[in-house]
């Protein structure tokens, strides 16, 4: 099983590196965002702290659900998911890869977009900078977690682009709700008790969506 | 109603009963075909008759609205992907990444059907469809002729002993077609199944023929070897709609 | 026949049922006759949320079985979920705006029917997108799944949200410390409610199996 899941993680990532389409789009889009909330909310130094966590993930997120839309679109191009589906593997299988490398890909958008926000917007997250990557890398597992089902769902509809952000963000408003959250505890200094149990319904949502999107990953695949 | 599989040796594949809807399009009516291991079918067909959808629930990447697959004589049911290890596929579509090279699409479908020595495997089946120079070129660049051989070495990867091709002459020239022929006698005892719109070529691999009209399956018999004319007949009548 | 006496003893109950809301329960004390919207909020709250039970139930069950009547239930169940859902949403504003001049407050229970209602909206946005039926089912079933297992997650995530930055309660309890006159409405209107729930989804449910047995047809003259 790790084998097949890793080769098809492995073969995302050799086809992103090579081309560098999504990451470009992805970071660009992001930061696109960014100038135009500063735009919308001209923020003063003093806000920043405050505003930093919601800024940041409707970046994230946005960004993200371009590379989630780009993933499958890539699929069906290739026609890769035919080929992939003759394999002796479980459909869940895919899933797993795609998470993977859905997850990757977002995070290190995120990466490039939050060290933009710290320049941009003169942040100071050096003493938060390992627990804020941890809640990043739960909030990103979790919204690719589900958003690599939806996007499989979505690339089978008509007006596959619109279709996907109106399924992805209403069921991923916990995960934002928990990063969000957490990410303002990080940065206002607030009780490290919230903090963890942002972390923990992170967890939790992460645990929900991949176990329910692995077992009905086949049937969205299915001719 | 379903065809219980027949009581003789279990067939390796079978259709029991099989029909396809895509909403109101009926793509085949309740079409019941038994292969035996060892058998060379070929499918024949006007466009739209059905053929396509027919190799695609035989290879289980579509599932039948009606009726049953039967593998070694039992429903197929949850061991699709025992099935899988055994066939080779080959459509329109090539299922090949443009982006990737040949050797690196080669080399990801090897991993997934977890193939010993997978490279001297890719370097041999290469060089036996004469793409070994353009190994290392992304597949965007091959020509449509090249990107079926290539498409046609990744059918064959896995080794698999039940061979479904959709066309598989399609974009190919005379040394190319040769190519294929050789591969698949080379493969020993093998069953095959493909689909074709020149008779000649489809039945030079073929002992048995089938003719499918309108997702109806009209003719299905054994091919002899000594110019048979029913078969001609058939076509004539179903494909080229001669009288 | 069976549905002649459904649809009168339906009628009969809606009658009773607001002749109770508007003319045997007594006026609320702080809030006076606006407060009687409660039990078409609540009643309408829980409806929707027995039938996008029932989506989950009519997904899972097309999954297993494949038969397209579980699709139909789960569809019907869908658009009547949104229904309800809709009019949770409708009758919260009239009552904030009357009671407390404004119109949305996001407390955790309507903020929940908000996301609620996204998720069946995307749901039925998502059925009118694919035309071939099998597909529409099979897609729709997972969505539906994971729609409402979702549903526990967001309201949790919503309420410990809620602690952070606290606001005012539009509801207060629900059937808690309700006067018994009040508690004897609350429920026979919520009776009456899932009735009508049951009623349409009976309709719809006929609707789509004549849609079906038409394909159906369609299929064999072809």
């Amino acid at each position: 099983m790790l084998s097949q899941t890793w080769a098809i993680f492995r073969k995302d990532l050799r086809l992103e590196l090579r081309t560098k389409e999504v990451l470009l789009a992805m970071l660009v889009f992001g930061l696109l965002v960014l100038v135009i909330l500063n735009f919308a909310f001209e923020w003063t130094r003093e806000e920043t702290r405050r505003l930093a966590p919601g800024v940041l993930w409707i970046a994230f997120t946005f960004a993200g659900i371009l590379g989630l839309n780009r993933s499958f679109a890539l699929e069906k191009e290739n026609h890769g998911l035919e080929g992939m589906l003759l394999a002796p593997l479980e459909p869940g299988y895919i899933y797993l890869g795609k998470w993977l490398s859905s997850t990757v890909f977002m995070l290190i958008a995120e990466v490039f977009l939050l060290s933009a926000f710290v320049v941009l917007f003169d942040l100071n997250v050096q003493a938060v900078l390992i627990r804020l990557l941890l809640v990043i890398l739960l909030g990103t597992s979790g919204f690719c977690a589900v958003g690599t089902l939806l996007s499989a769902v979505s690339a089978n509809t008509k007006m596959r682009e619109v279709m996907l952000p109106i399924l992805v963000f209403p069921v991923v408003v916990p995960v934002l709700i928990a990063a969000v959250e957490s990410c303002a505890v990080l940065f206002e200094g607030g009780e490290m008790a919230e903090y963890y149990s942002g972390l923990r319904i992170l967890i939790g949502c992460n645990l929900i969506y991949v176990t329910v999107s692995y077992l009905t990953f086949g049937y969205v695949l299915e001719e | 109603m379903t065809e219980t599989p027949s009581e003789k040796a279990p067939s390796l594949l079978e259709l029991a009963a099989v029909s396809k809807f895509f909403g109101r399009t009926v793509a085949l009516r309740d079409v019941s075909l038994r292969i035996e291991q060892g058998q060379r079918w070929a499918v024949f067909g006007r466009n739209g008759a059905g053929k396509t959808t027919l190799l695609r629930i035989l290879a289980t990447l579509m599932r039948p609205s009606r009726g049953e697959v039967c593998f070694g004589g039992k429903p197929l049911n949850g061991r699709e992907s025992e099935l899988r290890s055994r066939i080779g596929f080959l459509s329109h579509t090539t299922a090949l990444y443009g982006d990737l090279t040949a050797e690196e699409n080669l080399l990801f479908y090897a991993r997934l059907h977890r193939i010993e020595k997978p490279r001297e495997r890719i370097a041999a089946l290469l060089r036996q469809l004469e793409l070994e120079h353009r190994a290392r070129e992304p597949v965007r660049d091959f020509s449509r002729g090249m990107q079926q051989r290539l498409g046609i070495a990744r059918a064959f990867v896995h080794r698999p002993r039940i061979l479904i091709f959709d066309e598989p002459y399609t974009g190919l020239d005379g040394p190319s077609a040769a190519l294929l022929q050789d591969l698949i006698a080379q493969a020993g005892e093998i069953t095959l199944i493909l689909t074709s719109h020149d008779l000649e070529r489809g039945l030079a691999l073929a002992d048995h023929a089938a003719i499918l009209n309108q997702g109806n399956l009209v003719e299905q018999e054994e091919v002899k070897p000594d110019g048979d004319t029913r078969i001609h007949q058939a076509y004539a009548r179903w494909v080229q709609g001669q009288r | 026949m069976l549905q002649r006496v459904f649809a009168w003893a339906l009628f009969c109950a809606m009658a009773v049922a607001l002749a109770g809301v508007f003319l045997y329960a007594p006026r609320e004390r702080t809030m006076g006759d606006v407060q009687r919207i409660f039990y078409f909020h609540v009643s309408s709250a829980w409806v929707s949320f027995l039938a996008f039970f029932v989506v989950c139930v009519g997904s899972i069950g097309f999954l297993a079985t494949r038969q397209p009547r579980w699709d139909h239930r789960a569809a019907a169940s869908a658009e009547l979920g949104v229904l309800f859902c809709s009019l949770v949403l409708i009758t919260g504003p009239i009552w904030a705006k009357s009671s407390w001049d404004i119109w949305w407050t996001w407390d955790a229970r309507l903020t929940t029917t908000l996301v609620l209602w996204l998720i069946y909206v995307a749901y039925l946005m998502l059925r009118s997108l694919v035309a071939e039926p099998v597909k529409r089912a099979t897609l729709s079933a997972v969505v539906g799944i994971i729609g409402f297992v979702d549903v526990p997650i967001v309201y949790g995530a919503i309420r410990w949200w809620r602690t952070h930055h606290p606001a005012p309660v539009i509801l207060g309890g629900e059937a808690s410390g309700l006067e018994p006159r009040m508690r004897l409405v609350f429920f026979f209107c919520l009776a009456a409610f899932t009735l009508l729930y049951f009623f349409l989804l009976d309709r719809r449910l006929k609707l789509a199996h004549a849609q079906n047995e038409l394909d159906e047809l369609y299929r064999q003259a072809a």
